[in-house]
């Protein structure tokens, strides 16, 4: 006979488990009592939210499920950001959380929320397990359910008395679900459709999304692409699924993407989701995306299928599996024209900052080249979410799979520098860099403690422009320049915020004095010249680094689709 | 247009939460709704009545189907099915219109099921049409009360679906 921790425990071993990251609590006192002898790392964070996100940004980063553990109540509801995170960008990862002994739950008891109803819409799937017998077969299932088909979170919430009581049951060594059992292999006949329409055509384009990262088919997509000399554009999620220093590679579309993937959108005549989800961001104003355009779908998730954009070739399967049945079908061909036109559109529009009235500033884009520069393009880039990670996006080129980690769909502020914590202690062979701005790295920088205490050497790059810049560049566009709430420096504060300037001290915090109270190297960047030697220094230092980059404080992110427009209707200027 | 769907579930606690959770989420509205275990015991049939157009409910429906502890899911609108709802009726009546009421009864196949002498309960199986029109008919006379199943459907194809 077992207890349920016993369970857990052997559990988390059998699923393979090396590192947990979490934070004790009442209804998990059983359970960090054994795990105090296991053989798994515990990172112990400073907030939950921290925890899914470094095992997000582990996962992402290892393709291995990310494992978190806290207590009940205020400590499971605080997973809810990271879990839905994790659920937007299909991240496999498994959430434990503690309860109320079984006869308290309902009776509002201390620390108690109903974290399975709370979770329900944010999860792939949650238990709340009611009786030890179930336990066994409960673990193994979660992380089965995390890594198979469309990956994703998994939560289990395990009550006090469950974890204490004993049962004979054991861990099971197959896991067979009757409701759960994703399409792997793509039908032939599909397959055949689509390497017709594309040896048919004469402007194919690849659009290739995370899925294609998280089914490791960054090989078969770069295969396909260089066989039918196909096109290829990436989400954000899907940056370094194909080299962007390709030929074929014609960067990231949508609403920040380059202006060459966005005209090839619209003109192409087939175009070939592979793993993407023709999300808002990408695809602008539905009527007119894609008009010309045969669409043909390859995804692991049917529901993905025509959910926003009616699909005619629709492919449901694994994507590795179904490129690899598709890449024999496929016929070399030049499509000469069609490469003419999009090397001329290259040439034209290519992501650009600098014009003569710039040149002396320090732009935030020229950090961004400058880390490219110095890592040779082969450091982790994990980001915040704002004009940063677009600039992230446009000016580091992305040449390999799971070395760009982003919040692509819930848009977390706070996601980088836990995620980059997770990321570097899966994969402590690589620089990993945090990309962030002055809004965001205020959210869940207490995190910055556990990559010192670990000894994980993270760079936070912090480009600072005293500024939530991303919602101020909405606000400057289509709010009359009226900053409400954007701004964060000191000065030119909103007359509603009643703000009283100091002299001298325009902005807080100093994240360099932040860097050293929590046992970090800090350096600041006033000048563009000085760039290039604190990122050296950085990136030499054995330790966790924050650099704090004094920039210019209202660039822009361009090319920008306004929000509805079709795709062809970016905002170009430069000014 | 109304949709009829039919899903066999894992007859667990949640379940039903999960599925009116993912529907409601979404923004559409659960007509009827009816939860009974089936002749497996561990399996639950969930028969719904939601309203929405043909491209929203294949998206619902699939969206369902993915969810672990949906079995099957089937989408019976634009399918040969049999569906019926039982209603319980509590009308007013009087010496005046005890009879009336009464035959109309009768002429739906309904059954008195519970006399008092100022109300009777009627109980009326059928299609959704056919009770909307009986009540459509005794509605004049003062109905008390009504407590109505929501549709329950089989598909009319042999065997098991």
């Amino acid at each position: 006979m077992r207890t349920g921790v016993e369970c857990l425990i052997d559990g988390l071993k059998k699923a393979g488990v090396k590192t947990v990251f979490g934070l004790p609590g009442g209804q998990v006192l059983d359970i960090f009592n054994k795990i105090y002898h296991a053989p798994f790392e515990f990172i112990l964070t400073r907030h939950e939210q921290g925890a899914t996100h470094m095992a997000d940004g582990y996962a992402r980063a290892t393709g291995k499920v990310g494992c978190c553990l806290v207590t009940s109540g205020p400590g499971a509801t605080n997973t809810v950001t990271g879990l839905a995170n994790a659920n937007m960008d299909s991240i496999p990862m498994v959430c434990i959380t503690g309860q109320v002994p079984s006869p308290m739950i309902g009776n509002d008891a201390f620390q108690e929320a109903d974290i399975t109803g709370i979770t329900r819409p944010v999860t792939k799937h949650n238990y709340l397990v009611r009786n030890v017998d179930e336990l066994p077969r409960v673990i193994a299932e979660a992380f089965y359910i995390a890594a198979t088909g469309r990956p994703g979170p998994v939560l289990i919430d395990i009550p006090k008395d469950v974890q204490r009581a004993k049962t004979s049951a054991i861990t099971p060594d197959a896991v067979s679900i009757r409701g759960y059992n994703p399409t792997i292999d793509g039908h032939p006949k599909q397959i055949s459709r689509l390497a017709e329409a594309i040896n048919r055509s004469e402007k194919p384009l690849l659009y290739v999304g995370g899925g294609a990262i998280l089914g490791n088919a960054a090989e078969e997509v770069v295969m396909l692409a260089h066989k039918g000399k196909l096109p290829v554009t990436t989400t954000l999620l899907g940056l370094g699924a194909f080299p962007e220093t390709d030929d074929l590679a014609l960067r990231m579309l949508g609403m920040h993407g380059s202006v060459t993937a966005n005209y090839a959108t619209h003109h192409c005549d087939l175009l070939v989701s592979i793993g993407a989800r023709f999300d808002d961001r990408v695809t602008g104003k539905i009527s007119e995306f894609a008009q010309k355009a045969q669409i043909a779908h390859i995804d692991i998730d049917p529901t993905a299928i025509s959910k926003s954009v009616p699909v005619d070739i629709p492919v449901v399967g694994d994507v590795k599996n179904v490129l690899r049945e598709l890449l024999p079908q496929i016929e070399a061909r030049e499509r000469n024209e069609w490469h003419e036109q999009l090397n001329a559109w290259k040439a034209k529009h290519p992501f650009a900052y600098a014009n003569g009235k710039n040149a002396h500033k320090l732009m935030p884009q020229f950090v961004i080249e400058q880390i490219y520069n110095l890592t040779n393009g082969d450091a982790i880039i994990v980001t915040e979410v704002g004009q940063h990670q677009m600039w992230a996006a446009q000016y580091y080129k992305y040449t390999r799979p799971r070395t760009f980690i982003s919040s692509g769909g819930l848009g977390t502020m706070g996601f980088g520098l836990p995620a980059a914590i997770g990321a570097q202690i899966g994969r402590p062979d690589k620089i990993v860099v945090d990309i962030s701005g002055d809004g965001s790295a205020q959210m869940n920088f207490q995190e910055l403690v556990v990559a010192v205490e670990h000894h994980v050497p993270i760079k936070v790059v912090i480009l600072n422009n005293g500024y939530l810049g991303m919602v101020r560049q909405w606000q400057e566009l289509f709010y009359n320049k009226e900053y409400s709430a954007t701004r964060l420096a000191q000065n030119l504060r909103g007359k509603n915020e009643n703000i009283r300037e100091r002299p001298g001290k325009q902005y807080l915090p100093d994240f360099v004095k932040l860097a050293e109270a929590h046992g970090a190297l800090g350096l600041r960047v006033q000048e563009k010249s000085e760039v290039e030697s604190a990122l050296k220094k950085t990136f030499e230092h054995d330790g966790p680094v924050v650099v704090e980059c004094m920039v210019e404080e209202e660039a822009n992110v361009y090319p920008m689709v306004p929000a509805g427009a079709s795709l062809i209707e970016m905002i170009q200027s430069l000014a | 247009m109304k949709h009829v769907i039919s899903a066999l579930v894992e007859n667990r606690p949640g379940v039903l939460a999960r599925i009116v959770g993912l529907i409601s989420g979404r923004g559409y509205n659960i007509e009827t709704l009816n939860v009974a275990p089936t002749q497996d015991a561990t399996v639950s049939r969930i028969t719904m009545t939601v309203p929405g157009d043909d491209r929203i409910l294949e998206q619902v429906t699939k969206q369902l189907n993915k969810l672990v502890d949906v079995i099957k899911v089937y989408d019976l609108t634009g399918q040969r099915f049999i569906d019926r709802e039982l209603a319980l009726v509590k009308v007013q009546i009087s010496a005046k219109n005890r009879s009336s009421v009464m035959e109309l009864a009768a002429l739906f196949k309904a059954e008195i099921v519970h006399v008092h002498h100022k109300s009777l309960t009627i109980q009326i199986v059928g299609g959704t049409e056919e009770i909307d029109n009986f009540l459509e008919l005794v509605r004049s006379n003062g109905i008390l009360d009504i407590s109505r199943t929501g549709t329950i459907a089989l598909g009319r194809a042999e065997g098991r679906e």
